[in-house]
């Protein structure tokens, strides 16, 4: 394999990029991304960053003499609109194609929008320029924030909003929010720390439309399904993601919620893998900064290697930061698994928990307990399966 | 030079953090003492909260590790060491001997 060009440049495809050279690619490395910034830490965007405590700088994924050492062509601010797998060759919306011989897709996800009319003061938050502009609507004294969707992003931005001293509404249309990640009992805790700290959470309706006024309209209010309006002079929408595959439904790769993959990051072209939170990996995307870097390093050995050599079967984890305390998740937790209270408590919003089924641990959760944390999802990870091969 | 703690209470396998600032860890790596910055170079995540496996303790947060020895970073995401500080036991006290930052490990 004389050249690789990976499609998408931050976390992911970064790390697909650190692999193909840790593995002794030594031939041409291109890397396009649609942003213009080098590759970023997006998790800072919606805590650290928001509230001030994080600068732009602080963000980078590598310094400059990584960067040199990595010896990529960078195409930032580039566009990938097609895979023309018979030529070999990546689209780009300027510029002549991009051949390659091997190809990594790592375009992660877009946060997905309200129907209708979004007036100014709405917001997304998935990159830094969505972060910059709603900072910069955040600084201006304080304002009456509507974050819409309770889910991790938007108790994270509803948490950093409070920081900063605004008036915080979230609403939810799920009557109680983070269920399917962590079942009722947890998913009550910790959707708490709202109202702890002074948030306000509308659970169970939806939002009919968001109400602007003026000749360049600017959101004035939020519009419930249940005939409420919620007075807004900022609106963040947080209902999640959908894996950016749009520029790939003309080419031959299986789509379903992301490029279909095998257990090794691999579609059903040998010479293109795919990794981080567009690829659906033997069944599974996750959405998880951890995955994304554990994928990276299987999928280049497979690139490389012309099959699938290593597969990824780590344990799931991941953790939000909201309202000072660190919430922590690793393994795969069952919809009707049992969490146990192992140590701490609830009331102190301090506590380590473990799911379980049939007598055995499938998950485990903690706020503010990392210690322990650590040590239960090292022994989960050797309970449950062996490390990546 | 900082007290931590009586010897006897960070055990083999235990960490203990310092307020100072920046905060210091302090490991007990199978009897031997090591004292690090305990904030890792990476993001914000205190290495004493780490997992402590021989000379090196990996990151709660992005699992980065660091070598106790050298404050150096043997894998990603970390690249930058964190300081090291020379720790010593007087009548059977941990002390700290807190090195400036111009006294980087780096």
């Amino acid at each position: 394999m004389k050249s690789v060009a990976v499609i998408g440049a931050s976390l992911a495809g970064l790390y697909a990029a650190r692999a193909l050279r840790a593995e002794g690619f030594d031939g041409r490395l291109v890397i396009v991304g649609d942003e213009h910034h080098r590759p970023y830490d997006r998790p800072p965007l919606s805590k650290d960053f928001l509230t001030g405590t994080t600068g732009q700088d602080q963000l980078a994924l590598a310094d400059a003499e990584e960067t040199a050492e990595l010896d990529a062509e960078w195409l930032l601010g580039t566009r990938a609109t097609g895979l023309d797998t018979a030529a070999g060759a990546v689209l780009l919306d300027h510029g002549r194609p991009l051949t390659a011989d091997g190809v990594v897709l790592a375009t992660g996800a877009t946060p997905r929008r309200l129907p209708g009319p979004a007036p100014a003061g709405t917001h997304t938050l998935r990159t830094l320029d969505d972060a910059r502009a709603l900072r910069a609507d955040l600084t201006r004294g304080p304002v009456r924030v509507v974050v819409i969707g309770a889910g991790f992003i938007g108790a994270e931005v509803a948490s950093s909003c409070a920081a900063l001293g605004h008036d915080v509404t979230v609403v939810e249309a799920a009557p109680l929010p983070l269920l399917p990640q962590l079942g009722d009992e947890m998913a009550r805790i910790c959707t708490a720390l709202h109202a702890d700290h002074g948030v306000t959470l509308l659970t169970g309706t939806g939002v009919a439309a968001l109400h602007g006024a003026g000749a360049d309209p600017r959101v004035t209010s939020v519009e419930l399904s249940d005939g409420r309006r919620l007075p807004a002079d900022v609106v963040v929408v947080g209902i999640g993601v959908r894996p950016h595959t749009d520029w790939l439904a003309s080419s031959a790769l299986p789509l379903d919620d992301g490029v279909v993959c095998d257990a090794g990051c691999v579609t059903a072209l040998p010479n293109v893998v795919a990794v981080g939170d567009v690829a659906r990996v033997a069944g599974v995307r996750a959405e998880h900064w951890t995955s994304a870097t554990e994928q990276a390093t299987v999928a280049a050995r497979n690139l490389l290697a012309g099959r699938t050599v290593a597969t990824h079967r780590a344990l799931p984890y991941f953790w939000s930061d909201q309202y000072g305390v660190r919430i922590q998740f690793a393994g795969r937790r069952g919809p009707d698994d049992t969490p146990r209270i192992l140590e701490g408590s609830p009331d102190d919003r301090s506590f380590l928990a473990c799911y379980e089924r049939e007598g055995r641990t499938t998950a485990v959760l903690a706020l503010n307990r990392p210690r322990p944390f650590m040590r239960h999802r090292r022994d989960l990870a050797r309970a449950t399966q062996p490390a990546t091969t | 030079m900082i007290p931590v703690c009586h010897l006897a209470d960070l055990p083999a396998g235990e960490s203990v953090r310092i307020d100072t600032a920046p905060p210091i860890a302090v490991f007990n790596a199978d009897g031997q003492l090591y004292a690090i910055d305990d904030t890792c170079t990476h993001q914000d995540a205190s290495l004493a909260d780490g997992w402590l496996e021989g000379c090196l303790v990996e990151c709660p947060l992005h699992a980065a590790s660091f070598d106790l020895r050298t404050g150096a970073p043997t894998c990603l995401p970390a690249r930058r060491a964190v300081r090291t500080h020379p720790v010593t036991v007087e009548d059977g006290m941990i002390y700290v001997h807190h090195v400036a930052e111009e006294g980087t490990a780096a």
